[in-house]
């Protein structure tokens, strides 16, 4: 199997100054082509800072990382940009505009493939509403193609970013808890016409989750991150549930105890011009 | 819950720095009023008082002859068309600089947190350019270009598009750098075009708040091509100047509600235009 996207030692480091902390530190991993893997671990383990970098919009302070034969940081701009078309994020929050109409909000997703005339014109009227709305329909959002992207409820909006993935040809995919706003009936379904179009593309799908049994279920590879590390990484049938606890703490197989506060607030955090 | 936080610990770590602005706001407008010489007792001397007591008399009744409502209705014409033709023109200016001044727009931004040099010196020289266009008021645009291409609306066209070119592209710039980027920078972190990622994330966010404020600046605009008509520039003004000097308050009056029409009806244009985008 070919590897078609690889990270070596790779640390990133989010904020500025005196607040910036390192978010993922010294991630080695490395992806086959056509390849799902699912990422798991707690709230603020680094999984969306690590689909981030993955989706070169985080550049590393330490390590390299190779998409398709290439580092893009190594790159130049243009060539680095290139390179952003063949990777397709979608973000946990749905990135639509309020007041934009969701037959143009699905086709962003073609965006990189247009040049800036056509992409004028669609605005005008829609090049391939058609193809919208078969997209829309995978995730049974048909009948919101010309609805504005306000109108509709958390979930129909995160799978209308779903639905714009379809409309990219991006041999890479990352998911960033693309079911978070979901039923799990419709999770499931939702998550199901992804992997489903990632197979038929053959393109290589990496998803956070939040629910580990989902996760289990869907993939065969799981990946679990803790404060920037990678904690495992194996195969969904040879994990153990020491791992899982490892990776979640041992309050996983508690019921929600008391949340406390940190003994010290001496230094509270830098805050400036908050209103 | 842990009492880790009592009622004396803690303190808002903004407090501070609400209270430290609060105080220079107040050290600044003192002075400032002292020195503007402000006194709106003056208003009331019996001297101010007879003068404005003899002029406002004439306003009554507001001058309605066929004639010279003719006349104001050509002048008006030729004012909104001053005023509009200069908004177009500033538009044209205004949207292209905006665009390239606009930081959430950078390609190079991402990922790195810094533009590099030359994207960075060429948006801080956009961004000067539209601070000397608004820095100069239309008035004085208007009389520098009466002495170019002599008296008439070409100055005050120009005087226009120059000055609002400037504010509108400073606002329109601070209204993209305001609005929820993420749309925009997901386009871009997906690989699509500056422009693209403008057309379809920046502008949808946006586009109420840059209609209300165009038609915010017609509305002014108008009032500027009145006060370019009193050196010149034709229009409203012009006929008004005309008018005060014979001391013909009922001219002046009926001009005066023109200009409360004028403004009530950009007032209007500006609520439909809101309710037809929302």
């Amino acid at each position: 199997m070919t590897i078609s996207f690889s990270l070596h030692a790779l640390s990133v480091q989010l904020g500025v100054g005196t607040e910036s902390r390192l978010a993922i530190e010294r991630v080695s991993l490395s992806f086959a082509e056509g390849e799902q893997v699912a990422i798991i671990g707690p709230s603020g383990a680094g999984k969306t800072t690590l689909l981030h970098a993955m989706a070169i919009a985080h550049r590393p302070i330490a390590g390299s990382m190779s998409i398709f034969g290439k580092d893009p940081w190594l790159c130049s701009d243009v060539e680095r940009h290139r390179l952003r078309a063949r990777v397709f994020l979608a973000p946990q929050a749905p990135p639509l505009p309020p007041r934009q109409r969701v037959v143009n909000a699905v086709l962003a997703g073609r965006l990189p493939q247009m040049n800036t005339w056509q992409a004028l014109r669609s605005l005008a009227h829609p090049i391939d509403a058609l193809a919208a709305e078969r997209a829309l329909a995978r995730f049974k959002l048909a009948d919101k193609l010309t609805l504005r992207c306000d109108r509709l409820s958390g979930g129909e909006r995160q799978r209308v970013g779903l639905a714009r993935m379809l409309l990219s040809n991006a041999p890479l995919i990352l998911l960033d808890e693309p079911v978070s706003s979901l039923d799990p009936v419709l999770g499931a379904a939702a998550l199901q016409t992804a992997q489903d179009e990632a197979t038929e593309r053959g393109a290589t799908m990496v998803v956070s989750l939040h629910d580990v049994n989902l996760a289990r279920s869907r993939f065969t590879r799981l990946i679990g991150i803790r404060n920037g590390h990678v904690e495992f990484d194996t195969r969904a049938d040879a994990l153990r549930d020491e791992q899982l606890a490892a990776l979640y703490g041992p309050e996983l197989s508690l019921a929600a105890s008391d949340f406390t506060l940190p003994e010290s607030v001496d230094s509270p955090p830098k805050l400036t011009r908050c209103f | 819950m842990s009492a880790a936080i009592t009622k004396h610990q803690w303190r808002d770590p903004a407090w501070h720095d609400r209270v430290t602005m609060a105080l220079l706001f107040l050290i600044v407008l003192l002075p400032v009023g002292y020195f503007a010489e402000f006194n709106p007792l003056v208003l009331l001397e019996p001297s101010s008082l007879k003068a404005a007591k003899q002029f406002l008399v004439t306003f009554f009744p507001p001058a309605h002859s066929a004639e010279f409502l003719w006349l104001a209705a050509e002048a008006t014409w030729k004012t909104v068309a001053i005023a509009t033709v200069g908004i177009f023109f500033a538009l044209l200016i205004a949207i292209p600089l905006s665009l390239v001044a606009n930081q959430s727009l950078s390609i190079s931004m991402i990922g790195v947190g810094r533009m590099c040099f030359f994207c960075h010196s060429l948006r801080y020289a956009i961004r000067w350019l539209m601070i000397a266009l608004r820095s100069i008021p239309e008035l004085v645009w208007a009389l520098l270009f009466v002495r170019a291409v002599g008296l008439g609306d070409t100055a005050g066209v120009m005087a226009i598009a120059l000055t609002y070119g400037g504010m509108l592209g400073k606002v329109f710039m601070e209204i993209f750098e305001s609005a929820e980027a993420e749309p925009t920078r997901a386009l871009l972190r997906n690989g699509a075009g500056r422009v693209q990622a403008f057309f379809y994330g920046a502008l949808p966010a946006c586009l109420p708040e840059l209609v209300s404020y165009t038609v915010y600046r017609w509305e002014c605009a108008i009032r500027a091509s009145v006060v370019m008509g009193f050196v010149g520039a034709g229009g409203l003004g012009q006929q008004m100047e005309l008018s005060m000097r014979m001391l013909a308050g009922s001219e002046v009056f009926t001009f005066l509600a023109i200009f409360v029409m004028l403004v009530w009806i950009a007032d209007l244009a500006s609520n439909f235009l809101r309710r037809m985008l929302d």
